[in-house]
């Protein structure tokens, strides 16, 4: 290939298309066959914003049911299966795959590699993902209505429910089989297809987060297919893995549940601290501080998450030997966890701070996850857990974390990466808007929860006692403000996309990954078919 | 006395009373009628206050940033991205912090598991969807009754307004005596529940076939509210409790009267009374009220296909001795649980009501004896008895 000289010193748009038409297939087949990463990333970031509103519409039943005390609006087996299927999509249907479509778009630009290792394995990860939530959403229309069961599904409850609960179990297959899938290709795509000089260590942090969920990922998900395929053949084929008078032991269930269950957690977490860890640099236009130490926590973090399952059935029974070793070693976790926010915040001392949208996401993200990360301490104490476990403090614990974290971080990368991906600038004003009602909303709805919860209200109930009355009104005016809010959020994509000014290729002067500094904006279809030189 | 001395009875008399304080705006742990719940709630007040300090000095470094190295007042970025010392500070730092924690918080855990040496013994059994109370040893033993919820379904529907214990109230309390330590057996008869009472600071799962122990010792005599704290179906949110704290006198005198209750019941349940229909239909609407109306409602449609429905159910108008098993030993696999626990008289009321009622025109009586009979049958094949 003949080198190409520039013309134009900021117009990279030349740089990478010549060996190629940028030929995309057009029509419905363009996505449904397609081994492009960005087309697949974009597949799936829509994927899972329509989840999310989904999954927020039953957020929404949910809190209206509990604005008031007494029943309503719907019966309590439907909100046991809105609960159920709330926690269901949000977790496999939104927050996972939003952060798969991250990985996708950005993983081969950021280290320099045309594509995925394997780019039809990709497109089946992908398609999987459609049927299996129609199968969640048709398991609403089952005879006796979907399984009031919670996300985490616990038997012998399981044992009960109605045909709903097959087609969830499906579905969950379906999903996992989908995240090994993607993990295989991610884990592949980093260690083999690196462009020269693009040395492990020299990565930007989004791609080492992602390395290390790939493996939780794939160590994790065959054990929940392990655990909702037990409770498959409870069901239906006498076994007795969960019932005790055939000598088996529900608490098994809830052991490997959770034994995928934590590093789920942080598979949801740490891909979202990638994305962090991109934009506060790009923000403060100085180096992420500690590097190293970040990759170490990280991989710490993921580590112990394998050792610390018991922190969700300290109330199960277990000896209080047991009890005493889960307490120490999910304190433990802290420490690295520590760690990454002490070198966020370094990393934007003594910077040069701007905040656009894409910034103030991350505050926001930092502020709120290291709250919700406190809360995870004091629960991690078993006298005080006795208290909390299975209250209100747990929900607002995680979806602190959850929801403050990992979707304002997802929102933050969105905001970020909008620019690159369709060459547009999205409305600065709004972003913030977006952003403050967000912020706002948010903490009405799932502050006051931490106070429910400590008063002793637990949770999956439908119904609750007058002392509990103030709080939920409260939580459910700020719960329909936060939903509103994401409204606006779908208004400010689609007015960029058609209709966005034309963003520069290095649209945020911080930035430095090679999409940013090697890629024009948009990025072409097909990037680096030549490994950049590095 | 001393000063220090004074001094530290009036912190230690203050620290009693923060707990109630607090308590009166809900934003705190309920307030602790034991010595280990108030142990608990110091604990979680040290760590959220350790919390907030910590909290409080990282974003306040994070604040100070946002407003003084902000590009728009000229701040130039520094390029470090390093420095040994400081990380491995933060990195030690909050292990010393967390070593801390872990002293009192293992003394903590090893005291609430300690359940060695109680004064009484007393089984808890979680149901779908209510709780029974076994006294298995000490003063009491071998009383034994159920504990349902008692707020009428009008309250929960809105058409009556609720009542001050609305969702917390049962028919029959745990009574216990003040100053006891009482080892609790927690089991469940179906499906994991979960025993919580806030002010007792206990919280303990009920798991189906095995059982579990949890204890508390009351220090002050009361009314103590909980509910049922692990999701176990449609009516989890239905299942209170309520635990009685008395004196040793009123705790003797209650013993007294529930056993001389229950040699009543075994006397006077006259199963030879010549019944009418229509006064068994009575009875019986009462039953099913109590029982059955959560699930079959009060109109007899249930909800199918989880709650069938009586009303033009084949099983209700066909031969009385299939509805009879039916309702004395549930359906496995399913919701319906065995209400043999019901007495003959109320068994056979029931069955009554439901035959009589609605689309249902049997004419049918069920008698108490028949019930009495039905005990012995096993239960139907789950495949052939719909």
């Amino acid at each position: 290939m003949s080198t190409v000289t520039h013309d134009h010193p900021h117009d990279l748009s030349h740089d990478q298309d010549h060996d190629h038409h940028d030929h995309k297939p057009t029509g419905i087949m363009r996505w449904v066959g397609s081994t492009n990463h960005k087309d697949i990333g974009t597949m799936y970031l829509w994927f899972s914003f329509t989840m999310f509103l989904v999954g927020g519409a039953m957020a929404m039943v949910i809190r209206a049911e509990l604005f008031q005390p007494g029943l309503q609006i719907v019966t309590p087996e439907f909100f046991n299966s809105m609960t159920t299927y709330h926690g269901l999509i949000m977790v496999f249907g939104a927050i996972m795959p939003a952060f798969v479509g991250f990985a996708n778009w950005l993983i081969p630009m950021q280290v320099g590699a045309p594509d995925m290792a394997f780019p039809r394995m990709n497109n089946l990860s992908f398609w999987l993902l459609p049927p299996a939530a129609l199968l969640l959403i048709a398991a609403q229309f089952a005879p006796g209505g979907g399984a009031g069961v919670g996300w985490t599904m616990y038997a012998p409850l399981t044992t009960q429910a109605g045909p709903a609960m097959d087609l969830t179990i499906f579905a969950v297959h379906i999903l996992g089989i989908s995240s090994i899938m993607g993990s295989i290709n991610i884990i592949t795509t980093i260690l083999n297809m690196r462009a020269p000089g693009m040395d492990l260590m020299k990565m930007p942090l989004f791609c080492w987060t992602w390395l290390i969920t790939a493996y939780l990922l794939v160590a994790s998900m065959p054990v929940l297919a392990g655990a909702v395929t037990m409770t498959l053949t409870d069901r239906h084929f006498g076994t007795n893995f969960f019932n005790a008078a055939g000598g088996g032991d529900p608490v098994l269930y809830q052991h490997v549940f959770w034994f995928f269950g934590h590093p789920e957690v942080y598979i949801i977490a740490i891909p979202a601290f990638g994305v962090i860890s991109q934009v506060i640099p790009a923000f403060s236009r100085k180096p992420l501080f500690g590097y190293a130490s970040m990759v170490y926590a990280t991989a710490s973090i993921a580590i112990l998450s394998f050792l610390v399952w018991g922190h969700h059935m300290y109330t199960a029974g277990m000896p209080v030997e047991t009890q005493l070793y889960f307490m120490y070693a999910t304190t433990l976790i802290a420490i690295p966890t520590g760690v990454k926010v002490f070198n966020w915040v370094a990393t934007m001392w003594q910077g040069s701070l701007t905040f656009e949208t894409p910034m103030l996401f991350s505050l926001g993200f930092l502020f709120l996850f290291s709250l919700g990360g406190f809360t995870g301490l004091v629960l991690s104490v078993v006298p005080v857990d006795v208290q909390l476990q299975d209250t209100y403090y747990v929900v607002a614990h995680f979806h602190y974390v959850m929801v403050a974290g990992a979707l304002f971080s997802a929102f933050a990368g969105i905001y970020f990466w909008l620019p690159k991906w369709t060459g547009k600038m999205y409305d600065e004003t709004l972003g913030k808007w977006h952003f403050w009602l967000s912020l706002i909303f948010f903490n009405i709805t799932f502050f006051v929860q931490h106070f429910l919860g400590l008063a002793g209200m637990p949770r999956r109930i439908p119904d609750y006692a007058l002392q509990f009355a103030e709080f939920n009104k409260i939580s459910s005016l700020g719960a329909f403000g936060f939903g509103l809010s994401q409204l606006l959020f779908l208004y400010v994509v689609v007015k960029c996309i058609r209709s966005g000014e034309k963003a520069l290729d290095r649209q945020w002067d911080g930035a430095d990954s090679l999409e940013w500094t090697h890629l024009p904006s948009p990025a072409p279809y097909h990037s680096f078919t030549t490994p950049p030189k590095l | 006395m001393s000063n220090k001395l004074a001094n530290f009875l009036a912190s230690f008399a203050m620290l009693w009373m923060i707990p109630a304080a607090y308590a009166e705006y809900k934003l705190n742990l309920t307030a602790p009628v034991t010595a280990l719940g108030v142990i608990i709630y110091d604990l979680h007040t040290v760590i959220t206050l350790i919390c907030v300090v910590i909290f409080i000095v990282v974003f306040a470094f994070m604040f100070y940033s946002v407003f003084k190295h902000r590009k728009s007042v000229g701040h130039k970025a520094a390029q470090f991205h390093e420095h040994f010392w400081v990380e491995v500070a933060w990195t030690v730092v909050p292990c010393v912090i967390l070593l801390a924690m872990a002293v009192p918080a293992t003394h903590a855990l090893v005291a609430l598991r300690d359940t060695s040496e109680p004064d009484m013994t007393i089984k808890a059994t979680g149901y779908q969807w209510k709780w029974g109370y076994d006294y298995i040893k000490g003063e009491g033993e071998g009383i034994s009754f159920y504990s349902n919820l008692s707020t009428p379904r009008a309250q929960i529907e809105g058409t009556q307004p609720k009542g001050e214990n609305y969702l917390r109230e049962t028919d029959t309390s745990l009574v216990v005596p003040v100053g006891k330590k009482i080892r609790m057996l927690v089991t469940g008869n179906d499906v994991i529940h979960a025993w919580f009472v806030p002010a007792l600071a206990v919280k303990q799962d009920a798991v189906p076939g095995f059982i579990r122990d949890t204890w508390f010792k009351a220090e002050k005599p009361g009314i103590y509210r909980g509910q049922c704290a692990e999701l176990c179906g449609k009516e989890h949110g239905y299942m209170p409790i309520v635990v009685e704290v008395k004196t040793a006198a009123d705790y003797t005198t209650w013993v007294a009267s529930q056993k001389a209750n229950m040699k009543k019941t075994e006397v006077t349940e006259d199963t030879e009374k010549k019944w009418t229909l229509d006064e068994l239909k009575t009875a019986g609407e009462k039953v099913y009220a109590n029982n059955c109306v959560a699930c079959h409602q009060a109109n007899g449609m249930g909800n199918p296909p989880a709650f069938p429905a009586l009303s033009g159910s084949k099983m209700v108008s066909g031969p009385k001795e299939a509805q009879l098993n039916r309702v004395l030993n549930g359906k496995k696999g399913t919701a319906m649980a065995s209400f043999r626990h019901l007495s003959d008289t109320d068994i056979a009321a029931v069955i009554t009501y439901e035959r009589n009622s609605w689309a249902n025109k049997t004419g049918d009586m069920v008698t108490p004896a028949e019930a009495k009979a039905a005990r012995a049958l096993p239960a139907l094949d789950e495949t052939s008895g719909k």
